[in-house]
């Protein structure tokens, strides 16, 4: 069982009109693992993770998460993930507990009033519980997003450039949060398209160019210039 | 296969428009200018073929994702448009001389043009979606609704026009024609099937060959 | 149902939509008058069909904005991703698009009887029953292609060009029963199109459900 990879593409095709994005990409993430996909805008580390999270269907190729196809079992693929994307996924009219009330019940939890206490506690917004979240940052916006999934308890979660647009304190929290995730047993894939600190949650690296992942390497000891130093060879032998 | 089906289609037109024009009776009160019914007719008859492929096609696209019938239900649309404008064209034709208006709010007539604007909707809103998959999907949702609706629309015209009026004119009963003029409609039924299936491949292919340009 | 609660409060919130579109009934209302001049005999043989034109065209905007909350706040894709049958999600659009068309038919059927100097009080069980039909047959496809249309470009141009060439037998069935239930006419008298309104009913909300799926997904 912890053999079998929670995480696994193999030769992901993704074509948008004439445009080939992704071409033979293969990727394994394991549970209680973390990889970092870095490219440049473009490259296609969104269609990547919107393949995962079974909001595009691959052109050729298959991607499955938890065993179930993204294609084919969506449904059953989506009660396995969370999505944090540049959009949060909130309604501005409504305060942080009616959201996590609304999308909680959506998805057919019944969350009591302690546990979404618990939840906006867990991502530090309790106090902002009853305010609206158009009076929000946007960090505030993220965290009320992973609130979600507080409650929920998905097995992976894939985030797209999780990082931009928080402040310090913002990143070292999001940083103990993913930790912490993955300590409980959950897979993250996570796109990124900077070298810095935000890479030190991620077990492996995977540089994505060409369509393809060109070289996918455990973090380990690598320093933010070794990354840099490696994605410049990558990204520019594969342009 | 397509030389032979083009074949066909021309004989069957040719044979189609001889019946109709040369071998039908002449229309006592109306003339000659009553021979286009065998074109209007069978004309709205395969219309109605051609939008009840699209619902089957729309369906299976649905349930199977298949490309081809995709293809199909695009392919058969367009025809189904084409043939809903020429039964519009025809019958204005037909009533221009015969009642003096280009256009009358017959049964027929009205609801051929709302199942035209339905399908050319359609069309439009193929044209708009530029993610080919997303605009299928769509297509074939919009496919089913509208083939639903044409018993809606037949049923709720044909009320509106006679329940407080004669009957029009123009729908002849078919148990009371000759024999000579329901062979004509046929024949000409049969002709205008044939064109569709010819129109409806070359259409299909085309749409195959740019799909497969793309991926 | 939860999609029906959020869009309440949403609207409460905000107070965007019915204050426009009860705005915007108050306008139509002046604009048939000036079209149609004062003539009260003119006026009392249109009414029916003033009516229902009163109540497409405010369907069209007000329909129109269903999927408006989810657009501007990108919850679309949040909706999909929701583990759940998302005919659920349909239905739970399609039970708030019935609450907000009741109310602004409310509304304009009482500017209507106002302005226009009508009695409807003693039709108006049967005219209810016909406004309820009609109703639920404009907001079944109205929430459907509102999901069809969100995701689209000119989607304020596209939404009305397919709703409503599908909704004329819908318009015919209904002006026609209205007409008659205002002239006083037992409802038995227009049973077919009642008939027609009730199949067209189960026809799309049929459709709506299974389709739903199909046109949410990115």
């Amino acid at each position: 069982m912890a053999s079998e990879p929670l995480i696994r593409v193999t030769g992901l095709r993704k074509t948008f009109g004439n445009h080939r994005v992704l071409d033979g990409l293969d990727l394994d993430v394991r549970a209680g693992e973390a990889v970092a996909v870095l490219g440049a805008n473009g490259a296609g580390k969104t269609t990547l993770l919107k393949v995962l999270a079974t909001l595009a269907r691959p052109t050729r190729g298959t991607a499955t998460v938890a065993g179930h196809d993204c294609a084919k079992d969506a449904e059953l693929v989506r009660r396995e993930i969370g999505l944090v994307a540049h959009s949060s996924h909130v309604y501005e009219d409504l305060t942080a507990a009616e959201n996590l009330t609304f999308w909680a019940t959506l998805a057919g939890l019944r969350p009591s009033a302690a546990e979404r206490a618990g939840a906006l506690a867990a991502v530090e917004l309790e106090r902002a519980a009853a305010a609206r979240v158009r009076t929000f940052s946007a960090g505030m916006k993220r965290r009320l997003s992973l609130a979600r999934f507080v409650l929920a308890r998905p097995r992976v979660l894939l985030l797209d450039e999780p990082f931009t647009g928080l402040d310090q304190g913002g990143k070292k929290w999001l940083e103990e949060h993913l930790a912490s995730f993955k300590t409980g047993g959950g897979a993250i894939v996570m796109t990124t398209h900077s070298f810095g600190r935000e890479l030190a949650v991620a077990d492996r690296i995977a540089i994505l160019a060409g369509g393809a992942i060109a070289l996918d390497t455990p973090r380990g000891a690598l320093s933010a210039d070794d990354v840099h130093r490696l994605y410049t060879l990558h990204a520019e032998d594969a342009s | 296969m397509r030389r032979l089906l083009g074949g066909a289609t021309l004989l069957g037109l040719a044979a189609g428009l001889v019946m109709g024009f040369v071998v039908a009776p002449r229309e006592s009160t109306q003339g000659n200018v009553q021979r286009i019914m065998y074109l209007h007719v069978p004309s709205v008859w395969v219309a109605y073929l051609a939008f009840g492929v699209v619902l089957v096609a729309s369906i299976v696209y649905l349930i199977r994702r298949a490309e081809a019938a995709d293809q199909l239900a695009h392919a058969s649309a367009e025809v189904g448009v084409l043939f809903t404008g020429l039964t519009i064209a025809t019958g204005s034709i037909w009533g221009k001389p015969t009642w003096g208006t280009w256009w009358t709010w017959d049964a027929r007539l009205t609801s051929v043009s709302i199942l035209f604007v339905m399908y050319l909707g359609y069309l439009l809103l193929r044209g708009m979606i530029d993610d080919r998959e997303r605009g299928a999907r769509f297509a074939a949702v919009l496919g089913i609704v509208a083939a639903f609706n044409i018993p809606l629309v037949h049923f709720s015209v044909y009320w509106w026009r006679t329940l407080h009026q004669p009957p029009s004119l123009m729908k002849p009963g078919p148990g009371t024609m000759p024999g000579i003029i329901v062979a004509a409609l046929l024949v000409n039924f049969a002709a205008f099937t044939l064109l569709y299936v010819y129109f409806v491949a070359k259409r299909a292919r085309l749409l195959r060959l740019e799909a497969e340009a793309e991926a | 149902m939860v999609v029906v609660w959020k869009d309440l409060l949403v609207e409460r919130r905000s107070k965007e939509t019915l204050n426009a579109l009860f705005f915007f009934g108050l306008l139509l209302l002046f604009v048939f008058q000036f079209a149609l001049g004062p003539d009260r005999e003119r006026l009392a043989g249109t009414l029916p069909g003033l009516l229902w034109l009163g109540f497409i065209l405010s369907g069209l905007l007000g329909l129109g904005r269903t999927f408006v909350a989810e657009r501007e706040n990108d919850c679309l894709e949040g909706l999909l991703l929701a583990p759940g049958d998302k005919s659920a999600i349909y239905v739970g659009k399609l039970a708030g698009n019935l609450l907000l068309m009741l109310v602004i038919e409310t509304i304009l059927l009482v500017l209507f009887s106002f302005f226009f100097n009508l009695d409807i009080a003693g039709a108006l069980p049967a005219l209810s029953i016909v406004i309820a039909l009609g109703t639920v047959a404009l907001a079944a496809v109205g929430t459907l292609f509102a999901a069809m249309t969100a995701q689209v470009r000119a989607r304020e141009l596209l939404f009305p060009v397919l709703l409503l060439p599908v909704e004329t037998p819908v318009l015919l069935a209904t002006v026609k029963a209205t007409e008659a239930v205002l002239l006083g006419e037992p409802l038995g008298s227009v049973a077919h199109w009642l008939k027609l309104l009730a199949a067209a009913d189960v026809v799309y909300v049929a459709v709506g459900v299974l389709t739903f799926d199909f046109v949410l997904e990115a």
